[in-house]
Parts: C-alpha cells; structure tokens; sequence
C-alpha cells in the first residue's frame, strides 16, 4: 500500500467494528431502496423514462465540446461569467480570486460534490474566509469535522442521538433534545443568521442546459436557494460533464434523480438560474460565476468505453443498493465519492496508484448497475480499472501500478493448468486427493476460515463421477 | 427468454468449482436432463470459463483459458451449466473476452448456446417433477450473476414450487449478494464476512431447513459460514436438490 494511499481495507474494518454505523446505515438503506422500490413499481414507466435519460446523457455526452462552447456563450448572454479549470487548483485559485476581490470573509454554500473534491473549504479556511456549509446534513458533517458519507444524504451515518451530542457540544445555547424537529429548527436559526450576512453564495449545478444557458439545481430545504439569491455574488461549481443539449433534457433528469435517490416523486424546490439580478428587479444577487471543473474528465471522454462514468446524475442509488456500501457507510472509502460510482469515477480522477485498490472493493453483484437511472455499466468499467491497474499503458492515470510479479505469476500458473486438460486433470486429482490435508492456517485460507468451515474437496471430482457412469464426451 | 425446441441432446459445462467441490449436484444435473430423454455429453477436455482471472484483471490468462474450452463444443447443441455466474461469464463476457481475436466468431457462436440449468429445465424442457419427499420448508438464495447477467430469477423457484411437499419461503433480501465475490471473499474477509452473516441472519429468519441455489460459489460461501455458526439450516445445490425429491430421499 502506498504512504499516502487511503487504505479502504483498515478503514473497513474499524467501519465493521461499529455496530451502531452499521446499524444505521442497514436501515437507512433498507428504506432508502423500498422507497425507490414504490417509485418505480411500474416496470414499463421505469424502462421508458429510463432509456429516455440514458438517451439525453449520451446525447449531451456525444457532442459535449460543441455543447460546453454554446453553454459558455448562453451563459455570457445571460450576464453569467464563465470560467474553466483544469485542476481543482485552478478551480480554488478562480475561487479565491472572486471572494478577495469582493473583499468576502463569509461564504455560505449549498450541497456542491464539486467543491469537495477540490477541498475547497479547507483552501478557504486556509484563506481565513469563514464558509459555512447550508444543507442541513452538510453543515451537521462540518460541524462533526468530518466528510459527507453519502452523496446525497451526507449525514446519513448518524442518528438523532448523535445529532443531538454534536449540538450540544457545537452550537451555543443548544438544549440536549433528541427531537428532530428541534434540531432542524436549531439550525435553520443559525444558519438563517448566516444567509443574511454571507458575502457570497456557493452551489453546486445538477445539469446546465447549453441551448438557454440555466443553470438547474435541486434541492429539499431551500438553503440552496438561500445561497443562490440571498449573497451579493453567487459562484456555481460543475463538473464539465453536467451539460445537456437543451431545457426539455431537463424533466428526466430531474424526475429520475430525486425518485432514485431518495424515493420522492420530486424534490421540494427546482431552482433554473438564467443570470445575475436585471435592472429593475428586486433580489437575486448582483454577480453569478460559473466554474467548470475538468479534473481530469476530458481523458475519461476521450475514451469510449470510460466516457459512460459520465453520464452519472449523482442520485446516490447506486450506494443506497451496494452491500459493500451498506456494510461499511460512505467514509471506509475516504473518497468524495464513494460507493459503486466512486469506484470507477475516483480512480479515474485522481489515479491508479492512489486509487488503484478501489475497484476490487466489489462483489461485482451488478445491484448498482441493475438500478442505475441511466444505465452506466459500472461493473463493466470496474473490470476495464482492474486490468489497467495491472497492465501499464492503458489510458487511466498511473496504469500498472498495482502489477504485481507474484500476482501475475499465480494467474500465468493457473492459466497453465487450465488450459491444458492434462495439467487440469493432474491438478484437479492432487487436489481432490490431498486438498483436504491443507491446514486452514495458510494465508488465504485462513481469511475464509474466520467465519466459514473450510471447503471440503469431494473424493472424486465430477470429471471422474462422469466416466464412471458412462457419460459420453464426445 | 427465447426458448428453442426441444433437443436430442445437449453438451454440459461442469464448473470447475462444481468439478472439485460439488460434484454430486454437477452429475445430479446431467441426471435430471437425462431424465428427461436427453443424450448428456460430458467433453472430458473442458475445465473453467475463465472468470476468476476475467475479473481480476488478468484478461490474456482468461483468454487462454476460455479459448481453451472452445473447440470441446462443435455443432449447435446447446450448452447446458449448472451455475449462473460461469453461464454468465461464457454467454455475456466470452464474447467481449475474444472481441478482436481470429476465433471471436466462435466464441460468439458458443456463447449464444449456453443455458444455466434450471433456465433449460423451464424453459426448453418444460420439465414436470413429482415430489416424492417428506415435507420441507426450504428457501432460495439467488445468485447475483445468475438475476442479473442471466436473467434467471423466477424459474428455480418454479421449479421448487412444483413439489407437493416442498414449502418455499422467499428471503426478506432475496436479491442482496452473499459476499462471496470470488477473490473479494479473501481480498476484503471482514466485509465479506458481514455480508454472508446477514445472508445467514436472513436464511434463519424464514425458519427453512435448507437454502438452496444454483451456483457453487454462493454455496462454498453460505454453507461454510452455516457450519461455522453451527445454524441448523443446510445448502445444499438446486439440481441435487430436485433430484433428491423427485427420488423420494
């Protein structure tokens, strides 16, 4: 394991060791996928509006530099000012140029992945300017001084019992009530302070519509839309591949994400921003920035069978149906995005050395593809990261980092012997005969062992059973 | 589900974990098409489908291996395999495996023939069991590869609920994987081991004497962790199974 690699196996196993995460995730969960469940009880509307999704990312996908040039020009049109990264640092470096020149110290911010996986509250906080996450479970995260642990419900991994300790503790003049209703109204207090006194608001984009140039985002509390009229300034963050061709791409998309995520028909609030305050009007914020972040989605583009990683419309189902994911929660990934869709979008982003064990953290149960809204063979592209990450000069970051001369050696060694019927039926009978006899102390034996009986070879194998009784071969 | 008539005779791809480990439910499988009026050939040449490697990234030793299996299949019988996931792996991922190789039109060829076994017994044979066991309640784990590669979801439990004395109770979490994963049962034990022990946690709750599937890998996974919590339920594999019933022990 590399010195700065996150290591998912440790981070498991003390995730394993928690049975109030575990039970907590386990149900959270277990709602979470009968509630998709009902929303999609009917097997042809799923199909329909399923394919029709599919359809529009990969329209937008198919022609994504024309459509990113038409969303800039719209999007100037419209009084919003454009601006592109390469790399999250350039992302930060756009970012802090806006704030110091608006002279900002407080930043309030609504549900960006974005803007987690360029860390930018710690370049903020770094910067001395105060930013405070608005979504409800954003900001209990912040305040717990931890990550999100899930894309859409970033809090999921705790209870109201430990909502309630971190109030406590945190929050000045919080009563010890484990009463959801009182904690939200405890935050909505706080940050209602906040929204007023913010000096610029930040958000993520879910899907920017190049002919009109809007940008789309849904949300459940309003926060995020507290931060997109409230603040003088308001800066968006989108990954490049949020785009689609045109306004009516919209519905689908925004109809799919809600009812997979959470299993609502549609989110409480669907804001369209189309530009800053016009002469005349009475609110919405004087400046609208749009940061489009590549990070290294341009070479997951330029390959078409990796490209499908971006269709993603980040509802999270993929997660809430993983049972890697319900067995560990969100942080044993120590990713900005974790589960299924983390596993093949993360190692891409940030490289094969660093990232290069994440795609074994599969069962390869195929539950994330059968469900995803627009159909990305995740476990496809899953397998492609396992060979890159073997074999070097593939087209993911870092290929071969993870080869392995005893690795490669032990598949070459049972290439052999099953490729050649001779070499199989030698191996098969000295297993067959002595397998029994290999102690469960052996390395990957041992692993099985600590909660399995240890499999037991039959006397004869099927090969034998089948000459025996006569059955023909040719 | 395109059924094609019915066959004279039909090739079976044992498995290599049914070859080492469950031989008794791979012949009780040739028996069952037997049983039937079918000739059942066994191509002694043939060994694995290549998953194992398929999956790990070794894709060259995978082809080695596949390509292997090839030639043991000529003509246009179909391929009858008592797993989903090595049926899976051989009719979805053959052809991807060999895509640029002289022999991928063979490969596309052979991958169109193969059937997982209680598919071809539904199916094409549209078999009728009569039950001749003591009464049972047992339960059906479903393979991942088998639900989502083959499609196979219904038919084992038409096939279970075709027997008099057989009482099928269906799990809360029917389509949740077991944890085995291939190598991922070793490369993340811990995790593994939480998936299997809610699988074990969801086959006590249906009070079954027996949980019974279609894939050996499930099976090593799921019966060993059984044992090693001494629960009373046993698994036990769908063609053993069947052919236990319709023989009355």
């Amino acid at each position: 394991m590399d010195g700065n690699a996150p290591d998912f196996a440790a981070a498991s196993r003390a995730a394993l060791a928690d049975p109030q995460l575990r039970g907590n995730f386990r149900r959270a969960m277990d709602g979470l996928m009968s509630k998709r469940a009902a929303q999609f009880a009917d097997a042809g509307e799923w199909t329909g509006v399923r394919a029709l999704a599919a359809s529009v990312r990969l329209r937008a996908l198919s022609k994504l530099p024309e459509l990113l040039e038409k969303l800039e020009e719209t999007c100037t049109r419209n009084g919003i000012t454009v601006h592109w990264a390469a790399t999250t640092d350039e992302a930060n470096a756009i970012a802090l140029d806006i704030l110091h020149r608006v002279d900002a110290k407080l930043v309030v911010k609504g549900k960006s992945m974005v803007t987690e996986e360029m860390h930018l509250n710690a370049v903020l906080e770094k910067d001395g300017i105060e930013v405070l996450e608005s979504d409800l479970g954003e900001y209990i995260v912040q305040l717990d001084g931890t990550m999100p642990s899930h894309i859409i419900m970033p809090a999921i991994h705790l209870n109201t019992k430990q909502i309630a300790h971190l109030f406590k503790r945190k929050i000045k003049d919080a009563e010890s009530r484990e009463d959801a209703a009182y904690l939200t109204d405890l935050a909505r207090r706080v940050l209602r302070a906040k929204f007023q006194a913010a000096d610029v608001g930040m958000s993520g984009v879910n899907a920017a519509v190049a002919e009109t140039g809007t940008l789309c985002l849904i949300e459940n509390e309003g926060n995020g839309r507290m931060c997109t009229t409230v603040p003088p300034v308001h800066i968006a963050f989108m990954g490049l591949e949020k785009v689609v061709e045109k306004l009516e791409d919209v519905p689908p998309v925004i109809s799919l994400l809600p009812r997979s995520a959470t299993g609502q028909p549609i989110t409480t609030y669907v804001n369209m921003i189309s530009g800053p305050r016009k002469d005349g009007e009475k609110d919405g914020p004087r400046e609208v920035h749009l940061v489009i972040l590549d990070n290294g989605r341009s070479s997951i583009y330029a390959d078409p069978e990796l490209r499908d990683t971006l269709r993603c419309i980040r509802c999270g189902a993929c997660m809430n149906h993983c049972p890697v994911y319900t067995k560990v929660g969100g942080h044993a990934y120590e990713a900005p995005y974790p589960g299924p869709i983390g596993k093949i979008l993360v190692p891409q982003i940030e490289g094969l050395a660093k990232r290069g064990a994440m795609p074994h953290a599969c069962t390869m149960c195929n539950a994330c593809v059968e469900i995803c809204p627009v159909k990305i063979p995740i476990v496809e592209i899953m397998g492609r990261l396992r060979v890159e990450a073997v074999k070097p000069g593939g087209a993911v970051k870092d290929g071969g980092a993870k080869a392995s001369r005893t690795e490669a050696m032990v598949w070459s060694g049972w290439a052999a012997m099953n490729a050649s019927p001779t070499a199989y039926r030698v191996a098969t009978l000295a297993m067959s005969k002595l397998g029994n006899a290999a102690p469960s102390s052996l390395p990957l034996l041992k692993e099985w062992t600590n909660v399995r009986t240890k499999p037991r070879f039959a006397g004869r194998t099927l090969h034998d059973l089948a000459r025996a009784k006569g059955v023909p071969d040719v | 589900m395109s059924a094609i008539p019915k066959p004279t005779r039909v090739y079976y791809f044992g498995t290599c974990l049914v070859d080492l480990f469950f031989p008794d439910a791979g012949m009780a499988g040739i028996e069952l098409l037997q049983s039937q009026g079918l000739t059942v050939v066994f191509p002694q040449g043939q060994s694995c489908c290549g998953q194992p490697a398929y999956n790990s990234g070794y894709r060259a030793d995978a082809l080695k291996v596949a390509r292997a299996q090839l030639e043991l299949f000529p003509g246009d019988d179909p391929i009858v395999v008592p797993s989903g996931s090595c049926a899976g792996m051989m009719k979805k991922h053959w052809p991807d495996l060999f895509r640029g190789e002289p022999d991928e039109a063979k490969a596309v060829q052979v991958a169109a023939r193969v059937w997982e076994l209680t598919q071809f017994l539904v199916h094409v044979l549209d078999v009728q069991l009569t039950d001749k066991g003591e009464p049972v309640r047992v339960t059906w784990h479903a393979s991942c590869h088998a639900q989502r590669e083959m499609g196979v979801v219904e038919e084992p439990k038409a096939l279970l609920r075709q027997l008099a004395n057989v009482e099928l109770v269906e799990l809360k979490r029917e389509k949740e994987c077991c944890g085995f994963g291939g190598t991922f049962a070793v490369r993340h034990p811990e995790i593994s081991a939480a998936m299997v022990g809610d699988k074990v946690a969801d086959i006590e709750g249906t009070g079954a004497a027996r949980v019974v599937s279609g894939d050996c890998g499930c099976l090593l996974n799921i019966s060993g962790a059984l044992e090693a919590g001494a629960k009373a339920a046993r698994g036990q594999h769908i063609a053993q199974f069947l052919k236990e019933r319709i023989h009355g022990r």
